[in-house]
């Protein structure tokens, strides 16, 4: 078990550094040479000469990537080049509005995934299964800009339910959050119910059944908790479909999050700022499937015991 | 043929078949469909008050807000999106396959590597990852379909790997080897014809993904870039005017929708059929 988890930890490092060698080299190794975009338009060659010597690009590249990962671990990020400052400050002053979004896209996606997944499981072949499915799979197809806009158009404009954009109240949270979690529910839906409809074959269930137990008991009592796994192997997986919906989302609904900020620096080629929402949005999914194999033996004694 | 039979016995995969025909038709005959140029800025494109026109009359989609026919330019579009639907994630499955099917076959440390590798691009938001690539390359059609082929062969990867190493154990494997096989033999002609489905299956589920995928690019404003058009830019173009004109945003929206969903209708179908162990899974 230590060693599993040791073993674990290990990997997560050396993909974290492996991710740092690849935005590094997408960084330097990328025809955009950065001491232009920060020299500006109207800069001289003995300019762009100082700034490239100032940022250390005439060095060799390996010295320059062991430079980058030393930044890195201090939490240097590098400086945006339109807005002159340190990226990590810039992310870090944005993060919270994000978790803010991601946890309510959460409750949301799981809330809907679940509920959803387990009446597909317990009706398994009828009717229910098969819209349920069929809705499962508008969800996954919908494109997450359209959904924004598509909520925005019916609850924002025309209903005037909701405001159109910002941050701040309860309000503002729901129409993102339900654009964030619609697609994920529908993958949950189709895993919960995979799995479920796997464990419910087992013959733990049938003895349940045979105790006299009423169905909900045994659905929700007895065989979810042992459907829910496979479920929070995937938190990994999941985290990183969660960051991708993020910039979508924050760009259209004007939510002040890494998302956004990611959004405006595409507009500007601002490549650190890319980088860096990158790179944490990377931290983010390694730690997520750091925290799946740790949890994992605590929901299943069977991994324990290993 | 078999294969095809099956499908269309199935009502949602008959559905997926019928929209995909459709917009497949529309992209190859779209200079004979359209009755206006996708890039004429028409007289008569907007009403007197400079606003785009609604759908129905002469333009049935209705204008955009440069007085462009939206039908013509959806038209247009569809052959964007399906030549990068098609073409990305054909490299994707590709590139997919050759990863994995090495890594299986190997093994040992090369095997191990190749893997690693895999799993490190795992750990890149697929989204943030493209959207970092097309942001520092100049974007073009070809370029976000190189892009998005880069992010999306991830998993194909795994699971073509997961395949060979069971393939590599069975007998019949042992056997072409005992008879002298060499390697390139057992993998073109023993273990590469029981990976098709698989390669079937994703090529098909991914051109949903890859559809999704450059339409959020190009409505990013770092995909396809105007005037030529794709849905995701039609969308990108004309976003701040949804309120008044919606038909610009949702028209295309839906049939973003509908041609990914429909992919994904045929590859779960096909999963169905060609992979009975796998039913009823992701």
């Amino acid at each position: 078990m230590a060693a599993f988890l040791a073993r674990r930890l290990v990997q997560a490092v050396l993909i974290l550094l492996g991710v740092a060698a690849i935005t590094f080299l997408l960084l330097y190794c990328l025809p955009a040479d950065p001491a232009v975009l920060i020299a500006g338009r109207s800069a001289t060659p003995q300019m762009v000469a100082a700034i490239r010597h100032e940022l250390g690009l005439d060095q060799p590249l390996v010295m320059q990537f062991l430079h980058y990962v030393g930044n890195l671990l201090h939490g240097d990020l590098g400086r945006s080049y339109t807005q002159k400052t340190e990226v990590l400050p810039l992310i870090l002053a944005r993060l919270p509005a994000t978790l803010v979004l991601m946890a309510a896209g959460i409750v949301v996606e799981v809330a809907l995934g679940l509920t959803f997944g387990i009446i597909a499981a317990v009706r398994r072949g009828g009717f229910v299964d098969r819209a349920i499915m069929m809705l499962s799979f508008v969800g996954v197809s919908s494109p997450q800009f359209v959904v924004a806009l598509l909520l925005l158009y019916v609850f924002a404009a025309t209903l005037g339910w909701f405001p159109m954009s910002g941050f701040g109240t309860a309000r503002h949270v729901v129409l993102p959050a339900l654009t964030l979690g619609v697609l994920g529910a529908g993958w949950y839906a189709r895993m919960v119910r995979s799995a479920m409809i796997e464990v419910l074959r087992q013959d733990y269930v049938r003895t349940a059944h045979a105790k006299g137990l009423t169905g909900r008991r045994v659905v929700l009592g007895h065989a979810l908790p042992n459907a829910l796994l496979p479920i929070i192997a995937m938190v990994g997986i999941d985290i990183g479909q969660f960051m991708s919906g993020v910039v979508v989302v924050e760009a259209v609904y004007g939510w002040p999050g890494i998302g956004q900020l990611a959004w405006q620096a595409i507009q500007q080629v601002d490549v650190p700022i890319i980088m860096g929402v990158t790179l944490v949005s990377a931290l983010a999914i390694v730690l997520g499937n750091l925290l799946a194999d740790f949890v994992a033996p605590f929901v299943d004694p069977r991994i324990r015991s290993q | 043929m078999r294969v095809l039979r099956e499908l269309v016995r199935r009502p949602s995969a008959l559905f997926g078949l019928i929209v995909v025909v459709i917009v497949l038709l529309a992209a190859i005959f779209a200079p004979w469909i359209a009755h206006f140029s996708p890039d004429d800025q028409l007289a008569d494109g907007l009403s007197l008050e400079g606003a785009p026109l609604p759908p129905g009359g002469g333009h049935l989609f209705g204008t955009d807000t440069l007085g462009r026919d939206l039908f013509a330019r959806v038209l247009f579009g569809a052959r964007t999106s399906l030549i990068i639907g098609l073409v990305a994630n054909g490299v994707a499955v590709a590139i997919g396959l050759l990863v994995g099917l090495l890594a299986g076959y190997l093994r040992g440390t090369a095997g191990n590597l190749l893997m690693r590798f895999t799993d490190l691009m795992m750990a890149f938001p697929a989204l943030l990852l493209a959207i970092a690539l097309a942001a520092l390359l100049k974007p073009s059609l070809w370029i976000v379909a190189m892009v998005i082929a880069l992010v999306n062969w991830v998993q194909v990867a795994r699971i073509v790997y997961t395949e060979t190493r069971g393939l590599v154990e069975r007998d019949f494997i042992l056997a072409e080897r005992s008879l002298g096989a060499g390697n390139s033999r057992i993998i073109v002609f023993h273990i590469l014809p029981h990976l098709m489905p698989t390669a079937i299956v994703w090529g098909t589920l991914g051109i949903a993904t890859t559809v999704l995928l450059e339409a959020t690019l190009s409505f990013l404003g770092i995909g396809v870039q105007p005037p030529q058009p794709s849905w995701g830019n039609i969308i990108f173009e004309s976003q701040s005017y949804f309120e008044d004109a919606p038909w610009l945003v949702f028209i295309p929206g839906a049939i973003i929708l509908a041609t990914a969903l429909s992919f994904n209708l045929i590859g779960d179908a096909l999963r169905d059929i060609l992979d009975p162990t796998q039913r009823g899974r992701l």
